[in-house]
């Protein structure tokens, strides 16, 4: 495939690294990413992959964009207010970049859809803000081998981590099970600054252009926390587990569940 | 000594700055095999320096660096390194 005039002047920045060039920029028009949620980190994430080129973004997300979302989520603006978040992101991204294709899909991801909608995917991210969701994610693309960028956030704190089924840990290898209901505090009770997604987003998407340019060392085995107060990341080695319920040696989960059961965070 | 190379490639960057150059420069050495040698005719004066320093730090072989009149430039690299 040749630039066009205008492909070299967009990405001239990428092309002139040694770790990317033509090459690699060829190979993020050539991609397929997931995000999961058009919210706090799917917008920063998706903002930054549609601006590098990432040639198919597809992002799901069911609810409708609100003037309280508009303190974090970029991609949306005081004029799409009620507008769904797919359709306010797709048009965002769009006007950002006219090489991405943006599939919106305006649905509620699930044990019953989850496995269809990624299967064309090369990579997911995990943009959710509910642990039903991140187990849901994860437990199915350790089943379907797709890697995925799982980020995180609370008030000050953000955790990113990259998931490679076969080759590191998984979610659970982390954190077996999802904390009962009533000890998690859903964004209904937790703020967060705006720009926290933002972080957390951003290295989302870096992790993502690593796995697609296969250059450097993505967060395998390895738990990123940043604590904005402090202005400290700190790393926290995270072996596989053998004994893992998903991706161990003698799995019991091997389909997957009914995560909500219990969480009313979710509607 | 290194005169008589034969260029395997030519490109003419002539009325290209920073950092057109070098994006034209660096995607054509990438479709070359190892091996093979470039002729890039310039004139943005910045590029005569800037070019040769990044394509060694790439890990290319600069054979040549001339001023062949009052506004062009001819480089000569060889690609080394994928
Ligand atoms: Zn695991």
């Amino acid at each position: 495939m040749d630039f066009t005039e205008d492909q070299l002047q967009r990405y001239s920045r990428h092309i002139i690294l040694p770790e990317v060039g033509g090459k690699g920029q060829r190979k993020l028009l050539g991609a397929k990413v997931f995000i999961v949620g058009a919210g706090g980190l799917g917008c920063p994430v998706g903002y930054y992959l549609t601006a590098a080129g990432v040639g198919t973004l597809g992002i799901i997300d069911n609810d409708s964009v609100e003037l309280s979302n508009l303190q974090r989520q970029i991609a949306h603006s005081t004029k799409t207010i009620g507008m769904y978040k797919i359709d306010s992101a797709k048009a965002t991204f769009e006007a950002l970049n006219p090489d991405v294709r943006v599939i919106g899909i305006k649905e509620r991801i699930s044990k019953d859809n989850i496995l269809d909608l990624i299967r064309d995917y090369d990579i997911v991210v995990d943009g959710s803000d509910n642990f039903p969701t991140r187990y849901l994610v994860n437990d199915a693309c350790v089943m379907a081998k797709k890697p995925l960028v799982s980020g995180a956030i609370l008030k000050f704190e953000g955790h990113v981590t990259t998931i490679v089924p076969g080759e590191g840990h998984c979610y659970r290898c982390l954190f077996e099970e999802m904390p009962p209901p009533g000890l998690v505090p859903s964004c209904q009770e937790a703020g967060v600054i705006g720009a926290i997604p933002g972080v957390v987003g951003s290295l989302q998407a870096i992790e993502v252009i690593k796995l697609i340019l296969g250059k450097g060392d993505p967060l395998k085995n390895t738990l990123l926390i940043y604590d904005a107060l402090k202005t400290t990341f700190r790393r926290i080695k995270v072996l596989k587990n053998p004994n893992c319920p998903v991706c161990g040696d003698n799995p019991t989960i091997r389909e997957l569940l009914d995560y909500d059961a219990g969480y009313c965070a979710v509607q | 000594m290194e005169e008589d190379i034969k260029p395997d490639r030519k490109i003419n960057i002539k009325g290209l700055v920073c950092p057109y150059t070098f994006v034209k420069a660096k995607l054509a050495v990438e479709d070359m095999e190892i091996g093979q040698v470039i002729e890039i005719l310039l004139d943005y004066e910045e590029a005569s320096r800037s070019i040769p320093k990044s394509m060694e730090d790439h890990g290319q072989k600069v054979l040549k660096v001339e001023k062949i009149n009052d506004t062009d430039w001819v480089l000569v690299i060889r690609k080394e390194k994928e």
